[in-house]
């Protein structure tokens, strides 16, 4: 075997593993579709049914029982606006530490990102209690700070890789011509990284959107998101697979279209900007 | 200056939406139980006889509605104006005064609330959560599989006599196995189950000086037959099943014999879900040493918390939806088959609901039969038949409840599984200085 038929085999080889890593992944998204047109009765059948007359019944009971735009729509706002207030804090401080590094830059990384290692029920109650005091409890606004500072360490690490790669010789010929700081991270560090601030604002989007134990905890009737809409269709005592399948449907087709329209941005963002 | 300029104005939209609740809007915690969710649909109903109220739903699982009324109420956060409650919660609540007590016109008939019911619900004497539905548990099996064997169940049968049945019905060739239980983990899932069988066998979980009882020869023989006879005729994985796994297992006419919450029978009779609806029959729980305390006693209830300001609103809400009339209305909108039992003599009364539903009889007698202050073979220094009314049993039976899910798994003994067991109770029970 010549190399050149080596090498024919092994591109095959590795197209094959990545289309059934693909089928693997997108298996429970099919799954979760297929369940959604079945009966209650159907969706617990052993072996699962393949072949099946399809009905839209559990979709138009959600509508009848729930608004869904409601729920959407806060997901909507609290996503946007939990990765905005994060890019507006994570954007000065990665410029910060990417461009006056000191040897205790990647000491303070870490200690932020140590922050995501501690379980978010360990610190339940005293942000409860501060949501009470505040009387932000079932706010959007209080979704917003909770989303924004629970992806601030990735956003941070992201942000901080990407403006490590913009060449320091550009900075300091605009430090020359008298640039303020302000204007160097508007006109220079952030034209060049936008790429990675796109990617890595998508990235906390879908973090964001997919976050349930704080949208469970925090609201009520008025801020709950769809992780909350999806969680009430459970039922201790009754048959509710069929209908979780389809709120889930409902809950995850906004983010699947939209994290395929912006598939490009996201591989960038979530490989750190190795590949460019 | 225009970019930063929109980014702020998004951040403003994003941040926009602190919202308080306004007077006459009821926020209303509940599960995503069957009638629940019907009572969601009559609110246009409620709100157009009471002008002035609107109700806002919020729906949780079971265990996150436990947690947050818990820490709503424990805090007076104020969150929720009422709250689906169980009866264990109740008369805890309403002794520490977090509930508002309940009183009603006489129109309301609060008579005709079921007396095991009422009883389960108050303290000293004061109603403190009224029953929107109510259930027991019994025996439901496949009629056409016990009569295939040659065999029988009369109501409260022996233990011996179902595990019998439940050998003979078995055919794993074919998938069918003669009895599912609940084995997942759990104060209210199986150690529900495993207390009424406990309770049968003489068994109970305190002395009468409030020490853990789980190192008797009852809970030894009781646990074992639970794990012996889940391993002769029990379907795999019995570990990992509650409710909701043994439901789809009966609907899809896997098990032969199912002892669980009355309000099975009218999903496992329901054709349109269950492929085995025709060939179910009913009888009352199997007993073994004692009659007291076979089958369990349960309500999910609506209370009103104390740290309310709408109190006179919400308990407008709860007469309105545990009333004869909420009752009339589902069965005008639904049927009478469709109507929430297990609260109100009324309803099985009624000759329609009677012709409606075909395991009436069973479930009222299954209720009626159930005693919270006398479930036990021994005298108990505690209320309730599937758990004890204090405050520290749901850590115990929780932590309990996975040791017998270990013991059915196989990882553990039975003995070391009471051991176990009663060492965590009695460490819980020092702890909140019983003795």
């Amino acid at each position: 075997m010549t190399d050149r038929q080596r090498q024919i085999w092994i591109d095959r080889a590795a197209v094959t593993a990545a289309w059934i890593a693909a089928l693997v992944f997108f298996f429970p998204i099919f799954w979760m579709v297929l369940t959604s047109l079945k009966t209650e009765g159907q969706a617990i059948q052993v072996p699962p049914l393949l072949i099946f007359e399809p009905t839209l019944e559990n979709y138009l009971e959600i509508q009848e029982r729930t608004n869904y735009f409601k729920f959407a729509m806060n997901s909507v706002i609290t996503a946007f606006g939990g990765t905005l207030l994060a890019l507006l804090i994570a954007i000065p401080s990665a410029y910060s530490m990417a461009f006056n590094t000191t040897h205790r830059t990647k000491d303070v990384l870490m200690w932020m990102l140590s922050t995501k290692m501690l379980p978010a029920v360990g610190v339940m109650m005293p942000i409860y209690f501060l949501a009470q005091k505040f009387d932000l409890f079932d706010t959007r606004t209080l979704l917003v700070v909770i989303y924004a500072m629970m992806n601030l360490p990735i956003v941070m690490l992201i942000l901080f890789n990407y403006f490590r790669e913009i060449p320091k010789e550009i900075l300091e010929a605009s430090r020359m011509d008298g640039t303020s700081t302000f204007n160097e991270i508007r006109q220079i560090v952030l034209p060049l990284a936008w790429g990675g601030i796109a990617s890595t604002a998508l990235l906390s989007i879908i973090l964001c959107w997919n976050e349930a134990f704080w949208s469970i905890v925090l609201t009520t009737t008025d801020a709950s998101t769809l992780t909350a809409f999806v969680a009430s269709f459970q039922a201790p005592e009754g048959l509710f697979w069929a209908k979780v399948s389809a709120v889930s449907t409902l809950a995850c087709a906004p983010i699947v279209v939209f994290g395929w329209m912006a598939q490009k941005q996201l591989v960038q963002g979530l490989t750190f900007g190795a590949v460019k | 200056m225009k970019s930063l300029r929109n980014t702020a104005l998004g951040l403003a939209i994003g941040v926009a939406g602190a919202t308080t609740a306004f007077a006459g809007e009821l926020t209303i915690a509940t599960v995503n139980n069957g009638h629940m969710v019907e009572m969601q649909k009559f609110t246009p109903e409620f709100e157009a006889a009471n002008p002035g109220i609107t109700l806002n739903w919020v729906t949780l699982d079971e265990g996150t509605l436990r947690s947050r009324v818990t820490t709503d109420i424990t805090t007076k956060g104020g969150q929720f104006d009422v709250m689906t409650i169980g009866m264990y919660e109740a008369p805890i609540w309403g002794a520490r005064g977090w509930l508002e007590e309940l009183t009603f016109d006489a129109e309301y008939d609060v008579d005709d609330i079921l007396p095991a019911m009422r009883g389960g619900l108050s303290h000293e004497g004061k109603l403190y959560a009224a029953p929107f539905y109510g259930e027991s548990s019994m025996i439901m099996y496949r009629k056409d599989l016990v009569e295939a064997a040659g065999m029988s169940i009369e109501d409260n049968p022996s233990w011996d006599h179902i595990r019998e049945v439940a050998k003979a019905i078995t055919n794993k060739d074919e998938g069918v196995y003669g009895i599912c239980l609940r084995g997942k983990p759990g104060w209210g899932d199986n150690m529900a189950f495993i207390t009424t069988m406990a309770n049968s066998f003489g068994a109970q979980w305190f002395n009468e000086d409030w020490t853990p009882a789980l190192n008797s020869e009852a809970w030894k023989d009781a646990v074992t037959f639970y794990v012996e006879m889940l391993n002769e005729s029990g379907p795999p994985g019995s570990e990992g099943n509650s409710f909701n796994e043994i439901l789809a297992l009966m609907n899809e006419g896997k098990c032969g014999m199912w002892i669980d919450a009355t309000i099975a029978a009218s999903f496992v009779t329901d054709p349109a879900q269950s492929k085995v609806a025709d060939k179910i029959a009913f009888a009352q729980s199997p007993q073994k040493a004692t009659t007291k305390g076979a089958n369990w006693l349960w309500a999910w209830a609506l209370a009103v918390p104390a740290g309310t300001k709408q109190g006179d609103d919400a308990k407008k809400f709860i007469e309105w939806a545990t009333s004869k009339s909420y009752i009339e209305l589902v069965a005008s909108k639904n049927g009478w088959g469709s109507v929430p039992t297990g609260t109100r003599q009324s309803t099985y009364d009624n000759p329609k609901f009677q012709e409606a539903a075909t395991f009436d009889e069973a479930e009222l007698k299954a209720i009626l039969s159930a005693n919270p202050e006398d479930s036990t073979m021994n005298p108990s220094p505690y209320v309730g038949v599937q758990f004890a009314a204090i405050p520290e049993f749901q850590a115990i039976g929780t932590a309990v409840g996975q040791q017998m899910t270990d013991a059915l798994a196989g990882n553990i003994t039975v003995e070391e599984a009471l051991a176990n067991g009663q060492a965590a109770a009695d460490r819980e029970m020092k702890k909140a200085g019983y003795y």
